[in-house]
């Protein structure tokens, strides 16, 4: 393998974006992340739901955006980040 | 760690000061609209060229709060209001956004119709099995044995497949989703978006305050967890197989894709003739 693969293949990743005080706590970013990246928090938001936020493992999100589009309060985002050769 | 922000990239579709919606925590609907609003920044549609058409109903709120020419219209009147919308000018793409209820009960005629003549138009259905803005009554697509506050032992009236009334009305695009299949239902609003003819998609969403709580799914998350367990993709199989029953699998997928004159074209066509 390692005549014709060059590089390792890196799998991608993302950052995290939450606007706290839209969540409603439905849940479905948390338990539907394919990586597992999110949980709920402890703190309260100013309507008095938990907001999610990230596991410890920060490299762990791939960016797939799927909690982007499955939030219903438009209250989650994903940037992926640039590959950057080292 | 998460980073912390103020404003959403789809802001812009938004009437910002209308957010938070009022839809329920763990409601479907905020999923179709963001699924919808992902569809619109992808499909690279002239905003200046686009309306939303909705009825009545919990759904009948998305006309509000999409910043494009939007009209919130009567009980049941979105499809009438939409056609003539796009025959007054044809160059307009014209979107239904509404409920079951509204769509199938009180504008099922004029769904129908519309659908007959073929009109340039995408109607998208969130189908929640019941009447969730005025409190749970059983509607047209109540699941048979299902309970809901006019029916407290269980449904006896069989739902309407809205996918097959749609086939059989002559629509040239039935597809059917689920509020979990986000990517698929963006892919499929694309699709339906950039084709010419009446193109339809019905979204089965949650509904977990006044129709979950009574079938055993109290909140939003366990109706997706279902959704997750129950539904089988059966892309192009024939609609009428596709009955919604209470237990049993839920089919979703692509079920017509077909190519018919619009009513546009015809008219269009028949002018030149005359002339």
């Amino acid at each position: 393998m390692k005549y014709w693969v060059k590089e390792e293949l890196k799998p991608p990743h993302g950052k995290v974006y939450i606007i706290k005080d839209r969540c409603k706590g439905c849940g479905f970013c948390i338990d539907f992340c394919p990586q597992q990246v999110l949980q709920e928090s402890e703190e309260f938001n100013a309507k008095g739901y938990h907001p999610p936020k990230l596991v410890e493992n920060e490299k762990k999100c791939i960016g797939c955006g799927f909690c982007s589009l499955v939030c219903p309060e438009f209250a989650i985002y994903i940037e992926k980040e640039e590959e950057k050769n080292d | 760690m998460e980073i912390e922000a103020e404003t959403h990239p789809l802001d812009k579709y938004l009437r910002t000061d209308r957010i938070p919606h009022i839809w329920c925590p763990g409601c479907g609907l905020g999923t179709v609209l963001n699924c919808f609003l992902h569809a619109l920044e992808e499909s690279d549609i002239d905003l200046k060229n686009l309306a939303i058409v909705s009825g009545i109903g919990c759904t009948g709120r998305v006309a509000g709060y999409l910043n494009v020419d939007s009209y919130h219209t009567t009980h049941g009147r979105a499809i009438p209001f939409a056609t003539g919308l796009k025959l007054a000018n044809p160059k307009l793409k014209v979107v239904v956004f509404s409920g079951d209820g509204d769509l199938f009960a009180i504008g099922g005629n004029h769904f129908i119709h519309a659908a007959r003549r073929n009109i340039d138009m995408t109607v998208i259905c969130v189908n929640n099995y019941n009447y969730g803005m005025t409190g749970g009554q059983l509607g047209p697509t109540t699941p048979l044995e299902a309970k809901t506050t006019t029916s407290p032992y269980g449904n006896v009236e069989h739902p309407f497949n809205l996918c097959h009334v749609a086939a059989a009305s002559g629509a040239v695009y039935v597809a059917r989703w689920t509020a979990l299949h986000v990517r698929r239902l963006k892919e499929s609003m694309k699709e339906a978006l950039n084709k010419k003819g009446f193109t339809f998609i019905e979204v089965i969403a949650s509904c977990p305050t006044t129709y979950g709580r009574r079938n055993k799914m109290p909140t939003g998350l366990d109706t997706m967890r279902y959704y997750k367990e129950k539904s089988v993709i059966k892309h192009g199989i024939d609609p009428s197989e596709a009955d919604i029953e209470i237990g049993g699998d839920i089919i979703v997928g692509k079920f017509v894709d077909i190519e018919k004159p619009t009513f546009d074209e015809i008219l269009k066509k028949l002018e030149e003739k005359i002339k």
